[in-house]
């Protein structure tokens, strides 16, 4: 187990390589730079010797395979560069929106998989009734919305309606500390600016994982040991949630990895954006705006961390459900 | 077990994602049967209908602006009300038909096209170097979430329509490759294929004469779903800023001008959003009453 993740960690380089250089090759070929900020400000636009100036002080006169090895060398030492608007380390911005991007991803990452996978077993075994066509009903609809759009129609039809009692955007109430509150009206707050974006992100990343999980179980319900252990008469509870559900559920281990990265990931950084949420997904969609290169690229890497943290977890979670599994 | 696209392949294969042809027509019985497949049917063909005939269907043009009459209610006049600038919502849905389903259909057949190749060649080499390289580069594209790569390329260039079909069907093609790679591994190890090297036949015309028409279902059920996400990648770009450029509209684009009268003219952003969750819809009933019609053995 040990030696098979060491290897999958080994086979992380090249993939690291690739995207590393991928993000780079893009960035270096995209417009703009620090001087389009820092000289525009002080209006020495138009000064050539002033921008070769400023560029040489960023490295950014140097060859590109230069530019690049400095870059990756200096992020494996945990050094992302510093922003071209804020002239400040690209590691402090995602330090300090990090925590907040944690609650909302973690919150919804769990009420899904809490939600998802009961709906889904309850409605492969009983298909064709009510509670299976309500839920399949429900996870169509969520799959075909955008995320965005969902946030936005809680706004319009829930928050503004409710006069203010859930806020549309933000945090937190900066008022409300927990010197000047105390604890209770502190997590109060704290819950009424998540409802809205946790609601969001669950529902629509739910309705996929409700689809797989109710196939997966379909599926497995028609196989024969099923069968075997409901004729040798086990209690159906044992045969459905002992028997059924653990292989049932492997196929769901396997598409996490990806699922969550893609489906949870990418949602959440429009969630954040629709909610105005101070994570790094708005961090980094207000980098992408401003051309600020080594905050994007920091993103870039940082998504391919995150899959690649979570494919790891899949492999693991997965000789955990599965004991016939031994990595070799 | 210890290659991750393989085990992917294997994990979407077993959830009926993935299945080899047999006869058409019984396929195309099984499909009519299907009821929610032809409610996705009934669907797209009234919208492609409303794309077709939009300079008949619609009651003003796309940019006939009514500066007196902005963010008027749904009524009699204006079945969808009126937006931000006094546009009929209902005529700017039609027209955005047309460019909004043709981003879908077109993305996704560049990545389909990309996907169903990529796989194809990586999985009849399978275990060489290049299939090697073609995976690493495919999981690479596929371990960077795809919206955050389609936002960051596409601020990169200037945008027009086509580009953002290009983007999101260059970015969102690894999942069908890996796909189409688990197939070949089974694929190629038949007879026929071994029949058709023994008589002389040159490699890409196994791959693709022989072996790729076998998957062909699989391709077609995959395409139906991407062109529902492709729609879906357009609006999200669109929201935050990096979708078609105006004027045409798309529904994406509809949808994100709406965000700013939220309060007192819901509607823009609501409609919009409505077309776009039935076309999806649409399309995903059709895609999986293709692939149940493929694949019965999921269904009962």
């Amino acid at each position: 187990m040990w030696r098979y993740l060491a290897r999958r960690t080994i086979q992380l380089i090249p993939l690291f390589l690739i995207v590393t250089m991928l993000t780079f090759g893009l960035m270096y070929l995209s417009p703009g730079g620090p001087e389009t900020i820092f000289l525009a400000r002080e209006d020495k636009l138009r000064n050539p010797e002033e921008i070769a100036k400023l560029r040489d002080k960023w490295g950014l006169n140097d060859p590109f395979p230069v530019q690049y090895a400095k870059w990756v060398g200096n992020m494996l030492r945990g050094d992302l560069g510093r922003s071209f608007t804020s002239g400040r380390p690209v590691m402090e911005g995602f330090r300090q929106r990090l925590p907040a991007s944690l609650q909302l991803g973690l919150v919804s990452l769990l009420l899904t998989y809490l939600l998802a996978i009961p709906l889904g077993v309850i409605s492969a075994v009983r298909q064709y009734s009510w509670m299976d066509y309500v839920a399949s009903t429900f996870s169509f609809l969520f799959y075909s919305m955008p995320v965005f759009w969902v946030g936005i129609m809680l706004i319009a039809w829930v928050a503004l309606p409710s006069g203010g009692a859930i806020p549309t955007n933000g945090y937190a109430n900066p008022n409300i500390t927990l010197e000047s509150s105390g604890l209770v009206p502190l997590i109060f707050d704290r819950l009424r600016y998540m409802l809205l974006p946790v609601i969001t992100l669950t529902l629509t990343s739910m309705a996929a994982l409700t689809r797989y999980m109710r196939n997966s179980m379909l599926e497995v319900l028609r196989e024969d040991y099923i069968r075997t252990a409901r004729a040798k008469g086990v209690a159906e509870k044992v045969v459905i949630y002992k028997h059924a559900l653990r292989n049932a559920i492997l196929p769901i281990v396997t598409l996490s990895g990806s699922f969550v990265a893609g489906s949870l990931f990418g949602g959440a950084v429009l969630t954040e954006r629709v909610f105005a949420w101070p994570g790094v997904g708005w961090l980094s969609l207000k980098a992408v705006n401003q051309q600020d290169r080594p905050v994007v690229m920091a993103f870039l890497v940082f998504g391919f961390f995150v899959a690649a943290a979570f494919g790891f977890l899949t492999d693991i979670v997965y000789v955990w459900v599965d004991p016939r599994i031994k990595y070799s | 077990m210890a290659d991750p696209a393989v085990r992917k392949g294997a994990a979407l294969q077993s959830m009926g994602l993935a299945k080899e042809e047999s006869q058409f027509r019984l396929y195309a019985r099984r499909f009519i049967r299907n009821r929610t497949a032809m409610i996705g049917v009934a669907i797209l063909t009234t919208f492609i209908l409303l794309a077709v005939f939009a300079p008949v269907v619609a009651r003003e043009n796309w940019d006939f602006l009514d500066l007196m009459a902005t963010k008027k209610p749904p009524s009699g006049e204006h079945w969808f009300g009126t937006d931000i600038f006094g546009r009929d919502v209902f005529s700017r849905i039609v027209w955005g038909a047309r460019i909004s389903l043709a981003i879908g259909f077109v993305a996704a057949a560049v990545s389909v096209i990309i996907g169903a190749i990529w796989g194809a060649v990586a999985g009849y080499y399978a275990g060489s170097w290049l299939d090697v390289t073609m995976m690493r580069i495919a999981e690479a594209i596929d371990s960077i979430p795809v919206l955050i790569l389609l936002v960051v390329v596409s601020s990169l260039i200037t945008r027009s329509i086509w580009t953002v079909m290009l983007i999101i069907g260059i970015t969102s093609w690894p999942g069908l490759a890996f796909l189409v790679r688990g197939q070949f591994l089974s694929l190629r190890e038949r007879d026929f294929v071994q029949a058709a090297k023994a008589l002389g036949a040159p490699d890409p015309r196994i791959i693709f004469r022989h072996v790729l028409p076998n998957v062909l279902a699989v391709i077609v059920v995959s395409a139906t779903l991407r062109i529902g996400n492709a729609i879906i990648f357009e609006s999200s770009l669109n929201f935050l800023g990096y979708g078609a450029p105006p004027p045409y509209p798309t529904w994406g684009e509809m949808l994100a001008t709406g965000r700013d009268a939220l309060r007192e003219a819901p509607w823009i952003a609501t409609v919009p959003g409505i077309f776009i969750t039935l076309t999806v819809l649409a399309f995903n009933f059709v895609g999986d009453g293709l692939r149940d019609a493929i694949d019965p053995k999921m269904k009962r």
